[in-house]
């Protein structure tokens, strides 16, 4: 019997199992992927938002800023990559200059730290690269960009290591009401828990009327992105927004922790829950209304597009309440953004809840807090040096676009969670992530998950289960 | 301290390195980055190599092999598995592998022979969704041809260069059905012999002025859809066909791995993706070199032997200090229908007898007459029966024409 048991391992699971593993429970994290991290969580803008956007007095706005204050520290304290880069909201005409100064007065509001309104003069000197014809801008100094994966796998590793029990591939496809609590099944095993967290995403309504009353609808939410080469990653420092209108915050251009540049999304409701197809109209859109904020963008050194679903319900708010007919069943439902910034404001609301309705919880001893992890690329020279001589295997590079070397690589494969795939190891390490997008490194990789892991060369898939590589072996066999 | 650092073990590093030394370069270092030397010419297992040079045909390997083994001949120093991380204008190169750990080499001269790669899905936005079963052609050969695994059953090929119309063959060969070879432009930049022998021996239909307009598939590649274009490039709604298959190999051209030429400062002509070189393959920066792909990408690997040996003489040249003599400098221009030039620079001084110039055309043509023009003036004039942007072309203009010109030749490609 587990006194927790969290639904889905998206940022908002993995932050809420990250707070539970502080505590004296029994939880267990139940994901229907053969990875965490691996929706809404891996596509999406990489922001931390200040906090300006949200309607003053919502649970949004709250945690928004809350959160990404958390969040702050969090990525510190677990190595994750994090630059507070800041963001603009820029204005071309006197409609938008209202605007901005309405999202100024929200953000004063909701308790933005150090927000200001600058000239169009003001924005260019800061952002030269910028449409010459903005009129001002808002700016937000404490802004982020993140990586967002990185940040849900740290947050779902440190709770692993401090005891946390994640079951991958299991989805669940029932909920039954027991005398003390509920029984889970997946389709691999059954789970018997007090108390139920439903984290799963744009999933969360199908998960929660398993058991209980429709409450909420999920309205799957698509956005298109373009990622470029880093070329391309200096065009802007700061996080660029046009003015927000009622079907969104808008196209945005900004710089990732990796050096590339990020551009997107649009936004269109989708029948398919998963359904994150690109399409020629969305990029487009992306691309045209992107070049009126920076012109300059040379969208011939893209080297990737992708889409991503917002996890939208039929309400404004996002919805984090025991169900109404479930008892000590939690939902963390229409965590769209910003809900990665709100990501670890909302873990701590949840487990506020849980104390609410009963659940004791006594903070543990030697729970864990900190992540070590070598990006051999952000080294100096003398400490590369050291990392080589110590382990020979810093010494060898894999993936040549982004300087990932095997030492990096089999240091994921024997993480807390260890990865089994291609992109798995890539959002660990980020070989693969570079403007050849894994060309070079891709078999490599796969030799050395093949090794580590002692898993057939040819079984090792890409991502999702099902995302088979190899087909067969060649007339003469494969060597590997 | 080295007299020469070769930066790239494949074919372009290799010819550079042993001239260098029968060149004069006494202590000579070749850098690469895979376990063994002859880059990616070790995965191209079709013969046709060596055809200019060996005047036989060769497998890669074989070709490759010769290189190599030419170059063990001499006290020529080699290192693999070893990764360039940055070079510095005073001509320190920073390096790791296992053995060695984190090495700054010093080096008189330096030749970058990176190679080049290739283009992905990204750099053309193909819609749809991102399964698992979409390879560029080459990363498909290194499955098939290095590890002896198939990575499909049921093929669509994207972009007619080269590598897709070779793996159209050796997938066929392997017992893969390959639906289609899709070419955007209504001619293929490849060479013709491999249309033939890859496409037609095989009834592999070749589907010119179309594109992939969706890849459609969850886990694994399961549709493709493929449009007709018009003459600006864009899919005509209405003309889609269908393709029920579990791979897409793309093919879609090759772009110079200059990342260590941009750290450093060389400066890059965007028209080539590759340093801007003078007449002895130097860079912006004196005693850097460079050939082979990193400079432009190149159709035969002969070629890319001619140009490299000319850079590795030229840097033993440079050590030797018999000196850059500077004379006059010419830019070369690109005018009509011609995409770009190699050299861009030359130095008239520096030029014994005569100048290469290798370019390309931006689109097929018959009959036509290269011209060369400084000041308005036609210097010389070249006929030519066909031509096609998949084929480099190369010119000699003599020292004489050089003498006459002005500080600027245009190299341009006009009906007769």
């Amino acid at each position: 019997m587990y006194d927790v048991v969290v639904i889905g391992c998206g940022i908002v699971g993995a932050a809420t199992a990250y707070e539970l593993s502080k505590y004296q429970l029994k939880t267990a994290v139940l994901e229907k992927e053969n990875d965490v991290a691996d929706q809404t969580t891996k596509a999406n803008s990489a922001i931390i938002h200040a906090g300006y956007d949200p309607e003053p007095g919502t649970l949004m706005a709250k945690l928004n800023v809350e959160g990404s204050r958390l969040a702050k520290e969090l990525c510190q304290k677990l190595s994750v990559h994090y630059n507070q880069v800041g963001s603009f909201v820029i204005a071309f005409n006197d409609e938008e200059a209202k605007t901005v100064e309405e999202i100024y007065e929200r953000g004063v509001k909701n308790g933005v730290p150090e927000l200001r309104i600058l000239s169009g003069e003001e924005a260019l000197k800061m952002e030269p690269n910028l449409n010459p014809k903005v009129q001002c801008a808002l700016y937000a100094p404490t802004a982020a960009i993140v990586n967002p994966w990185e940040f849900a796998i740290a947050l779902a590793e440190t709770a692993v290591r401090n005891g946390v029990e994640l079951y991958l591939n299991n989805k669940v496809v029932g909920i039954e009401k027991t005398a003390d609590g509920y029984l889970i099944t997946t389709d691999k095993n059954v789970y018997e828990t007090r108390y139920i967290i439903n984290a799963a995403g744009v999933h969360c309504d199908e998960v929660h009327n398993l058991v209980a009353e429709p409450e909420f609808r999920s309205l799957p939410n698509q956005g298109q992105y373009y990622l470029l080469d880093k070329s391309q990653g200096k065009l802007v420092n700061k996080v660029i927004f046009q003015c927000p209108t009622k079907v969104g915050k808008g196209v945005l251009v900004a710089p990732t922790v990796h050096g590339n540049l990020i551009v997107g999304p649009n936004s269109h409701f989708v029948e398919g829950y998963e359904d994150v197809s690109t399409t020629a109209d969305g990029l487009a859109e992306v691309l045209n209304a992107s070049l009126k904020s920076v012109p300059g963008i040379n969208f011939r050194e893209n080297i990737r597009n992708f889409a991503g679903i917002r996890a939208y319900i039929d309400r404004e708010d996002f919805l984090i309440a025991e169900s109404k007919t479930a008892k000590n069943f939690i939902n963390l439902a229409g965590i769209k953004s910003p809900g990665l910034s709100a990501a670890p404001a909302i873990a701590k609301m949840a487990v506020d809840i849980l104390r609410d309705l009963g659940l004791s919880a006594t903070e543990k001893e030697g729970f864990v807090d900190t992540r070590e992890k070598i990006n051999f690329k952000d080294l100096p020279q003398e400490e590369k040096a050291a990392v080589i001589a110590k382990d020979a295997r810093y010494g060898r590079v894999i993936c040549r676009c982004e300087t990932i070397t095997e030492g990096e690589i089999v240091a994921c494969l024997h993480s807390p969670i260890p990865p089994k795939t291609i992109d798995g190891v890539k959002r660990r390490c980020n070989a693969g992530m570079g403007r050849c997008q894994g060309g070079f490194c891709g078999p490599r990789v796969q030799e050395i998950i093949s090794r580590e892991l002692h898993i057939p060369y040819s079984e090792i898939e890409m991502d999702k289960t099902g995302s088979y590589i190899i087909t067969g072996e060649t007339k003469v066999g494969g060597n590997l | 301290m080295y007299d020469l650092i070769v930066i790239g073990g494949g074919p372009a590093g290799l010819a550079a390195a042993y001239e260098g030394y029968t060149g004069g370069a006494k202590k000579v270092l070749i850098l690469e980055r895979d376990k063994e030397l002859g880059g990616i010419l070790n995965q191209c297992i079709h013969n046709g190599f060596g055809l200019h040079y060996f005047k036989e045909e060769l497998t890669g390997p074989e070709y490759a092999q010769r290189f190599a083994e030419m170059v063990r001949s001499t006290d020529v120093e080699v290192k693999t598995d070893t990764m360039v991380l940055e070079i510095t204008e005073d001509k320190k190169v920073h390096a790791i592998n296992t053995v060695d750990g984190y090495m700054i080499l010093e080096a008189k001269a330096i030749v970058l022979a990176m190679g080049c790669r290739e283009r992905t899905r990204g750099a053309i936005s193909i819609p749809g969704t991102r399964p698992a079963g979409i390879f560029t052609a080459g990363t498909a050969q290194r499955y098939v041809n290095m590890e002896g695994y198939m990575v499909g059953k049921r093929v669509v090929i994207l972009g007619s260069g080269d590598i897709g119309l070779i793996m159209a063959r050796r997938m066929t060969l392997e017992g893969a059905k390959v639906l289609a070879c899709v070419e955007l432009m209504p001619y293929s930049n490849g060479l013709n012999r491999n249309i033939v022998q890859c496409l037609n021996d095989y009834g592999i239909p070749l589907y010119l002025s179309h594109t992939i307009t969706d890849i459609q598939g969850d886990r694994r590649v399961e549709k493709v859809i493929i449009s007709k274009v018009d003459e600006n490039r864009k899919p005509i709604p209405g003309s889609e066909i269908e393709f029920d298959c579990d791979t897409v190999l793309l093919s879609v051209g090759l772009i110079p791995e200059n990342e260590l030429s941009r750290g450093v400062g060389i400066q890059i002509d965007p028209r080539t993706n590759g340093p801007v070189v003078y007449e002895n393959m130097e860079t912006s920066i004196p005693g850097v070199f460079a050939c082979g792909n990193v400079v432009h990408v190149h159709d035969l690997v002969d070629f890319v032997t001619a140009e490299s040996k000319r850079a590795g003489g030229n840097a033993a040249k440079y050590i030797l200090s018999e000196g850059i003599q500077e004379g006059k400098l010419i830019q070369l221009k690109n005018g009509d229908n011609v995409g770009y030039t190699v050299p861009q620079k030359i130095r008239t001084g520096n030029v014994d007898k005569f100048v290469e110039v290798f370019f390309r055309v931006r689109n097929v043509f018959q009959d036509v007459v290269i011209k060369v023009t400084s000041g308005g003036e036609a210097l010389s004039t070249f006929k030519r029966e066909h031509m096609a942007p998949g084929e480099m072309e190369k010119i000699v203009i003599p020292k004489a024409l050089l003498d006459k010109a002005a500080d600027e030749i245009v190299i341009s490609v006009e009906k007769e």
